[in-house]
């Protein structure tokens, strides 16, 4: 059983690195900015996912406010470059590293509640920064913050003329969340964060501390959004409150998890991979009409995967592997 | 402030409040039921302010007397919402929390975008009906009448309710079902029957604070969402299992509401609701009457 699940993790890690340096190359071949855009974005949703993934997959924590970190990690680096002139890494950093402490003091009173009372908890306080964010003149209140056009440098993580470095940059951000994804899954952390999941009464009797281990978690899982949250405002060099901390981000953030395989090392990717894509080319082929067709299509694809694979999309393929193991 | 602003305003959000706890009470109902959360609460009330306001525009029927259509059509509505989705989504064999609070709300946004395909993202209003924009003085003090006969709706719809849960044979039999699913099919009692009913019961629920809302407030797409929320608060408040707890947290969040609104900004007046949620479950982690 242990070496069976050795290989496994050694195969994992070389389909990862394989997939990294394929998804590398892409863009030699695929010139379409468009095209580019939809592969940045997706890489990006994968990062985000997996992170999300840590604190709400593995040790079972269902956060729907996780937009509260990636806006933190927005704001962070928006206001340190436009109001200080802080490079975007050392505002990347900052953002992880505040949404990391924000992330355990708000653990602290919210770990003690359980099920839909956390999940609400969680709602409400994403929702409380963000109606503080919109009354904040000094941040641009409503109306958000333009980052300005300072140059054309990876210093200053700026880049006006091609979409290439944003798309290495998110491959590297979504490898390194798989990574300390898979590195994790076999610490001694990884073991805690799943046996709380399972039962907590029961993992705390065998001497888990339930309450560390979710501190963990929300950490790491929030330093992660954070920085994807710096990504993104450098990437799109336009935020308003809504757009990076509203409700709706929560639930994107979390969607590829769940449609993917919630708790699963690939699930995310998987997710992000096949959703990120369909709702891009839904949205321009099919949403210009302004007349919601995407949204019964994206609902619908959202309403029947859920119901049909409950344990997402790599069930599917582990089933497949399965019955070719069986038949050998 | 004057001490009769802050009786003026505390009025109004007590009545509020109890529209709040009107439009909480399906959704307490639902998952005393059976522990699930549904996401797309905010589109059943979407739904039923549409409804309102299409039965005003091409049938004159004032929302007061549409009230009980749209409350008949919102029970079928919820009924075949349980049959057609949630039936399933309670089957799930893994993951069963996230699957329900998934397809629920992928539902929602089926429903949004329905409602943009065939009703436009326009906001809509209902113009010149009986109570639009009239008030009352009581002691001096205005009430708004919509919402004052929504407060007695929500009042009335409570003690229906509680007569319902505890008089009747199908109250009895949601009861059982609560309870124990499993034993209640020895006694011959058919589990998704109840809880089709129980679907549709309270989809009933936010028909009527749907119908009563379409008087005064705009009708558009989206309109769910912002309700959505303060509903699962108020449930939440109240505690989850307790459907009177509903009606509390419901009085509650439209008075803290309203006083949030006396002292702070008109922009920041959400955020008194939700700070009061998390200080009383950082206390109480059950909510204030939750059973669990």
């Amino acid at each position: 059983m242990d070496t069976h699940f050795a290989q496994r993790r050694r195969r994992d890690l070389i389909v990862a690195a394989c997939l990294a340096v394929i998804a590398a190359l892409v863009p030699l071949f695929v010139k379409d900015v468009y095209v580019q855009n939809i592969m940045v974005l997706t890489l990006m949703y994968a990062a985000l996912s997996q992170s999300w993934n840590i604190l709400s997959g593995y040790c079972g924590q269902i956060s729907l406010g996780h937009a509260l970190y990636f806006g933190l990690g927005a704001y962070t680096t928006a206001l340190l470059f436009t109001k200080f002139g802080v490079l975007p890494w050392f505002g990347m950093l900052a953002g992880g590293a505040i949404s990391a402490v924000i992330a355990m003091a708000l653990g602290y009173p919210c770990f003690r509640l359980r099920g839909h009372y956390f999940v609400i908890a969680t709602i409400v306080i994403a929702e409380i920064a963000l109606v503080l964010i919109q009354n904040w003149d000094w941040a641009g209140a409503a109306l958000g913050i333009d980052i300005p056009v300072r140059g054309d440098s990876w210093l200053k993580f700026q880049f006006t003329r091609s979409k290439l470095p944003y798309f290495y940059f998110a491959l590297a951000l979504a490898c390194i969340a798989w990574f300390v994804t898979w590195w994790l899954e076999d610490s001694k952390w990884g073991y805690w964060w799943r046996a709380v999941k399972d039962n907590p009464d029961a993992a705390e009797s065998l001497g888990v501390v339930v309450f560390n281990s979710k501190m963990g978690a929300a950490a790491v899982s929030a330093f992660l959004v954070a920085v994807g949250g710096s990504f993104y405002a450098q990437f799109v060099s336009y935020i308003d409150p809504e757009s990076v901390m509203g409700f709706q981000f929560s639930l994107l953030m979390a969607l590829p998890a769940v449609l993917g395989g919630i708790g699963t090392l690939w699930g995310p990717v998987l997710g992000a991979v096949i959703l990120i894509p369909l709702t891009e080319l839904t949205r321009s082929f099919i949403g210009g009409s302004g007349r919601g067709v995407d949204l019964i299509v994206y609902g619908a694809l959202i309403v029947a995967i859920s119901l049909a694979l409950p344990r997402g999309l790599v069930s599917v393929f582990s089933m497949l592997t399965g019955r070719k193991e069986a038949a050998r | 402030m004057t001490a009769e602003t802050i009786i003026q305003s505390l009025a109004s959000g007590l009545l509020m409040g109890l529209l709040y706890g009107l439009i909480a009470a399906g959704l307490a109902l639902i998952f005393g039921l059976m522990d699930v959360v549904n996401f797309a609460h905010g589109e059943f009330l979407m739904i039923a302010m549409y409804a309102t306001f299409f039965l005003f525009a091409f049938f004159a029927i004032d929302p007061l007397l549409a009230a009980p259509l749209v409350a008949a059509a919102l029970f079928v509505f919820g009924a075949v919402v349980y049959l057609l989705v949630v039936r399933f989504a309670m089957r799930a064999k893994a993951n069963a929390g996230m699957v329900q609070i998934f397809s629920t709300f992928g539902l929602a946004i089926v429903m949004r975008g329905l409602a943009q395909f065939f009703f436009t993202p326009d906001y809509r209003s209902v113009t010149n009906s009986w109570l639009g924009g009239k008030t009352v003085s009581i002691a001096g003090i205005y009430l708004p009448e919509p919402q004052l006969i929504g407060a007695m709706l929500s009042i009335a719809a409570f003690v229906a309710l509680y007569f319902f849960i505890n008089r009747t044979d199908f109250g009895r039999a949601l009861e059982a079902t609560r309870e124990d699913a499993g034993a209640v099919a020895l006694v011959g009692i058919d589990k998704n029957r109840v809880f089709a009913l129980g679907w549709g019961l309270g989809a009933a629920l936010v028909g009527l604070a749907g119908a009563i809302m379409a008087i005064f407030f705009y009708i558009y797409p989206d309109v769910g969402a912002s309700f959505a929320l303060i509903a699962y608060v108020t449930v939440a408040l109240g505690g989850f299992g307790s459907v009177f707890g509903a009606f509390a947290g419901g009085i509650i969040v439209g008075l803290v509401e309203a006083t949030t609104a006396l002292i702070l900004p008109p922009s920041l007046k959400s955020v008194g609701i939700y700070a009061v949620y998390l200080l009383v479950v950082f206390i109480r982690p059950r909510g204030l009457f939750g059973s669990m």
